[in-house]
């Protein structure tokens, strides 16, 4: 288990450093002088120049990825102020330090995630395991028929359509919005309902439609008939024998997902107003402001790493075969 | 164009005590080892997976020659190898004098024609999306041959010599049996007249009233064309029935080999003994005989770390140290008749005729049968 | 045919000690293509203690009738009528819950491939454990020590430690045992082993054969051995069945059936298979054609259209009317009992040499 996780971190760094690179080239390729932001109405040359090398532009693009690689381990003293390590330098546009501010924001963005998750897979993989469970019958029929549907629903589709509904005719519900959850839990949970739900749409659909077909072909599986042979309930058969085996399946789509599900949070973020790490990047990259895309970038790319080494590590606690190999 | 193929053709050379017969197929040291993969942190080789461990043998014009074994002995892997769709890790093996071992693409071209393979699934061996016509005329195409009538013509021959219907040219695998289908491989492995022909395991996916029917096609082939064969199988009454000569291997070794009467009624190796006497056999009336009954206990070990010196010794009864030090060649044994070499450090008296006592090996039968005090 | 009604209050078979009993069996599946008749008015008796033989080749029903003795097919695409009777309980009708009862506890099975019929998420030593413990209504500890129990006594070495093992870390010899180990853990009435030797190599196959002879001397379960090959099962039953397309054809004792087989399928297995003891100069006598469908087998005997024999009988009988197996001795066929033993001992015997 120990070398796997090393090795899965040794390989995790070198993706890391192959986006960073792919990112901070992208970002130059961009007809677009950064400077020219700071530099304000009145900009002359001068201005601009000594803007240029406040900000390392001055450098070649390879020397700039390479200050900016080795500050994030070593920190910099910048003329702005010190920058500890992480340091992922000064936003263009603000000048605000790059890591508090995407500390401010992982909160939300993390809510957002990790509960939309939850939804999906509460909701997604019961309905897909009722639907199994009661195959051929007509709830299985409306699920399935159900998840068909929502599953070409689109976040942004969607999010205002149900706040149209639900929030400013009806009143059902509050305008989402971000309370941490260390201040109020209740006011944490009523203000991510909506996006939640929302978020969760197409991936409860696909998760339903999932999660049935393979617990219905894992159910045709001979060590499903032995157990039943054995003369073990089918309520034992269906959620011991069966459902063991759909794991392996769900939580590689799973692996899958975190990309799309991290993008359909910030989308999310997006419809709804909620400061998160989406609105960040979109913000930094409509105003070119490098330190903060790449931060976004790089941060959001190593939890989504991070997420896959669990998947990955979750599969040797799931089948032994893979533990013990 | 002909099918004529330029090979330097080596005198036949009949080795004393081997069949007449041009020597057509001749493997020594033939070794094939897989990498295992492993290691940290960065995967390397660790290990390899000794299939085929330095097999010698050789195979004549118009004989059939029977590979047999449990899984796991090395004799699919041979089969690949002597047809080199795989390449061996040592060893040679030649073809009609021409060493085909290493041998690239183009150099393998002529004798490829001439070497074909029969396999052993009819479901995945055929191209589902090909008519019964194009599996069987390809090779023809791709080797250029144009027999006098056309391919076509052919192809109906073909057809019918492996008795199915010529009209059944343009129809696809899906719509023929099982049985059927390995007539189509037949054809197919027949289309370029080849002289060797390696058929792995042909029938044993077969129900039983089918593999009679593609058996007797087999040996109709073997016969009426000349055709030499390999015939790889775990079935020893099948190997009998198709081979004159017989190797019986065991975790990538030969452990025997000689003519069919002398392996099938005198082997001396008590592996070959141990194969003989599991087979389930249907005694006719009057053929009830007393056979020798021996049981080894648990599996055939695995083939990356194969034991040491004679790999049978971990389940044999008569192991002694110096099996494990010492690897037996495989020799013409006293006793024995010419052409049966077996590898073995105690061989068995040459009979198959019932032992005085069983040899129990297996620990639970023994307890149940309450011999426990026979060593084991 | 055979009307499908029940005998009418004659619920207890006539031999008394016929402990299973199944009597008029049709199973049918409806599929995408039709009606598939699986098995086509089966009916056999199999005495405690014994061991019936069933032969066929792939399609022949011997693995469904099995499966539904157990309850296991699948009741949305499944039709079953006659009757199955063990030890005097109806079981064609039986709940699910009376079925659950019954299985891995008065009845068992073994499976072909151990590989895939062992569940990779568990450990040996629960999956034998489990039907005890179940069925018994005893602790996990209790079970588990009898699953160490049952482990030695297969002859896995090591049970204490091999007893936490997945299937995966044992070879395939071993898994077939914790598979016989697991069937006779509540030590069963009944056992039935679908093909249990067919994936396994022929010098484990010997052993394994030879094991489960041994456990059913210790155990009196009656066992139903179902395989293709005859070899297999002339050296382990008492009876022998051989199906062809759904039906029963031939029945008789091992000795009976290898030493005068009365129906021409049996007697094309019999030619269809080389022997170690068999004249090799001789080519072996295969039954032409395949298999039927069926979707839509061949009316009358279902072996005419392959068998070489119908012209003895004449006037287009074999195709028109189906012929009825006898209970006892006996063969579905319209040669007459003459005719059965002077073709055998002229044309058949000799060939098979």
């Amino acid at each position: 288990m120990l070398r796997f996780l090393v090795r899965r971190t040794l390989g995790a760094v070198v993706i890391l450093l192959f986006i960073s690179a792919f990112t901070f080239f992208l970002f130059f390729a961009i007809p677009h002088d950064p400077a020219l932001l700071s530099c304000g109405k009145n900009c002359t040359p001068d201005n601009l120049k000594i803007i240029h090398h406040n900000l390392g532009l001055d450098h070649p693009v390879p020397v700039q990825y390479y200050h900016y690689m080795v500050r994030i381990f070593t920190g910099h003293r910048f003329t702005a102020g010190n920058c500890p390590a992480p340091c992922f330098g000064y936003s263009f546009a603000n000048s605000e330090p790059v890591w508090p501010t995407l500390m401010d924001r992982l909160p939300t963005t993390l809510s957002l995630a990790v509960g939309g998750m939850a939804v999906f897979l509460l909701i997604g993989l019961g309905t897909g395991m009722i639907a199994a469970w009661k195959r051929g019958t007509m709830i299985d029929k409306i699920f399935s028929s159900a998840s068909l549907v929502l599953s070409s629903l689109q976040i942004y589709f969607v999010g205002p359509i149900v706040l149209a509904l639900l929030v400013y005719n009806n009143h059902i519900l509050d305008q989402p919005k971000y309370v941490p959850f260390t201040d109020n839990p209740v006011a944490w949970f009523n203000g991510l309902l909506i996006p939640w739900c929302v978020l969760s749409i197409i991936f409860t659909a696909n998760y339903t439609r999932m999660a049935r077909s393979t617990m219905i072909e894992q159910l045709q599986e001979e060590h499903v008939r032995t157990a039943a042979a054995k003369g073990m309930s089918s309520r034992y058969v269906f959620f011991r024998y069966a459902w063991r085996g759909s794991l392996i399946p769900i939580v590689t789509i799973l692996g899958i997902d975190l990309g799309s599900l991290l993008g359909g949070a910030m989308i999310t973020e997006w419809t709804f107003q909620l400061a998160g790490l989406g609105r960040l990047a979109l913000d930094s990259v409509t105003k070119t402001d490098l330190p903060m895309l790449m931060g976004v970038m790089l941060f959001s790319a190593a939890l989504i790493v991070l997420f896959n080494i669990i998947v990955d590590a979750a599969y040797a606690f799931i089948d032994p075969r893979v533990r013990l190999s | 164009m002909s099918n004529d193929i330029s090979l330097s053709k080596a005198p036949a050379e009949a080795a004393a005590g081997e069949p007449a017969g041009e020597t057509l197929l001749e493997v020594s040291g033939l070794t094939k080892y897989f990498p295992v993969m492993g290691g940290f942190p960065i995967k390397r080789q660790v290990g390899s997976v000794q299939a085929v461990d330095g097999i010698d043998l050789a195979v004549h014009a118009g004989e059939s020659f029977g590979l047999v074994g449990e899984s796991g002995c090395g004799k699919s892997t041979t089969g690949r190898l002597i047809t080199r769709l795989l390449e061996p890790t040592s060893g040679s093996i030649s073809y009609r004098g021409q060493d085909i071992s290493h041998a690239n693409r183009k150099q393998l071209a002529p004798v490829r024609s001439e070497i074909q393979m029969i396999f052993q699934d009819p479901y995945s061996s055929l191209n589902p999306r090909q008519t019964v016509g194009t599996i069987i005329g390809g090779p023809m195409e791709i080797n250029g041959i144009n027999p006098p009538g056309g391919r076509d013509k052919r192809v109906r021959e073909l057809l019918e010599t492996v008795g199915l219907n010529p009209e059944h040219f343009n129809r696809f695998p899906h719509e023929f049996s099982g049985g059927q289908r390995q007539r189509i491989g037949v054809a197919r492995a027949l289309a370029l007249e080849p002289k060797l022909i390696v058929a792995d395991e042909p029938v044993s996916a077969l129900d039983v009233s089918i593999q009679a029917q593609v058996v007797n096609l087999l040996q109709k082939v073997q016969r009426e064309l000349g055709i030499a064969f390999l015939f790889i199988a775990h079935d020893l009454a099948i190997v009998r029935h198709f081979s004159e000569r017989v190797a019986v291997m065991y975790l990538g070794k030969i452990v025997e080999v000689g003519d069919r009467d002398s392996i099938y009624q005198r082997p001396r190796h008590p592996y070959t003994h141990a194969l003989l006497s599991a087979v389930p056999e249907v005694e006719l009336e009057g053929e009830e005989r007393e056979r020798e009954r021996i049981r080894l206990a648990g599996d055939v070990p695995s083939p990356i770390n194969p034991p040491s010196g004679c790999r049978f010794r971990t389940r044999c009864w008569k192991a002694q140290d110096k099996c494990a030090a010492e690897e037996p060649p495989l020799i013409q044994l006293g006793g024995s008749e010419d052409g049966h070499l077996t590898a073995c450090h105690f061989p068995e008296e040459p009979t198959i005729a019932a032992r005085g006592e069983d040899i129990v090996m297996d620990p639970a039968l023994a307890a149940l049968e309450d011999i426990a005090d026979r060593p084991v | 045919m055979t009307t499908m009604t029940k005998p009418e209050e004659d619920a207890v078979p006539a031999a008394p000690e016929a402990f299973l009993s199944v009597r008029d069996l049709y199973v049918r599946f409806s599929t995408e293509d039709g009606i598939v008749k699986a098995v086509d008015g089966l009916s056999f008796d199999l005495e405690r203690g014994k061991t019936l033989g069933i032969v066929g080749e792939s399609g022949s029903g011997k693995s469904v009738t099995n499966l539904t003795v157990l309850g296991l097919h699948n009741p949305r695409t499944t039709e079953v009528a006659g009757e199955i009777v063990l030890d005097g309980q109806e079981l064609t009708g039986a709940s699910n819950r009376t079925l659950e009862r019954l299985r891995g506890d008065k009845m068992a099975m073994i499976f072909q491939d151990s590989l895939t019929a062992l569940s990779p998420y568990y450990t040996v030593g629960r999956q034998i454990a489990e039907p005890y413990v179940k069925h018994r209504g005893v602790s996990k500890r209790e079970g588990r020590a009898r699953a160490i129990e049952m482990l030695e006594k297969v002859g896995i070495p090591q049970p204490k430690l091999r007893v936490d093992d997945y299937p995966h870390q044992f070879s395939g010899g071993m898994r077939q045992r914790a598979m016989i180990a697991m069937a006779l853990v509540c030590n069963p009435d009944l056992l039935i082993a679908d093909e249990p030797t067919t994936a396994l190599d022929v010098t484990v196959q010997a052993q394994i054969l030879d094991l489960l002879k041994d456990l059913q001397q210790e155990f009196g379960s009656a066992i139903i051995l179902i395989t293709h090959d005859l070899g297999v099962v002339s050296n382990v039953a008492d009876d022998l069945l051989v199906m062809y397309a759904g039906k029963a054809v031939e029945r008789g004792s091992v000795r009976e059936l290898i030493h005068e087989p009365q129906h021409p399928y049996t007697w094309g297995l019999l030619g269809s298979m080389p022997r170690l003891m068999s004249d090799v100069t001789e080519p072996l006598t295969p039954i032409p054609g395949a298999p039927p469908s069926l979707l839509s087998p061949p009316p009358g005997c279902a072996f005419h259209p392959r068998c070489g024999f119908t012209d003895l009988v004449g006037g287009g009988r074999c195709s028109a009317e189906r012929p009825v197996l006898p209970d006892g001795r006996g063969s579905a066929c319209h040669l007459t009992d003459e005719q059965k033993r002077s073709v055998f001992i002229e044309t058949i015997q000799p060939r098979l040499g």
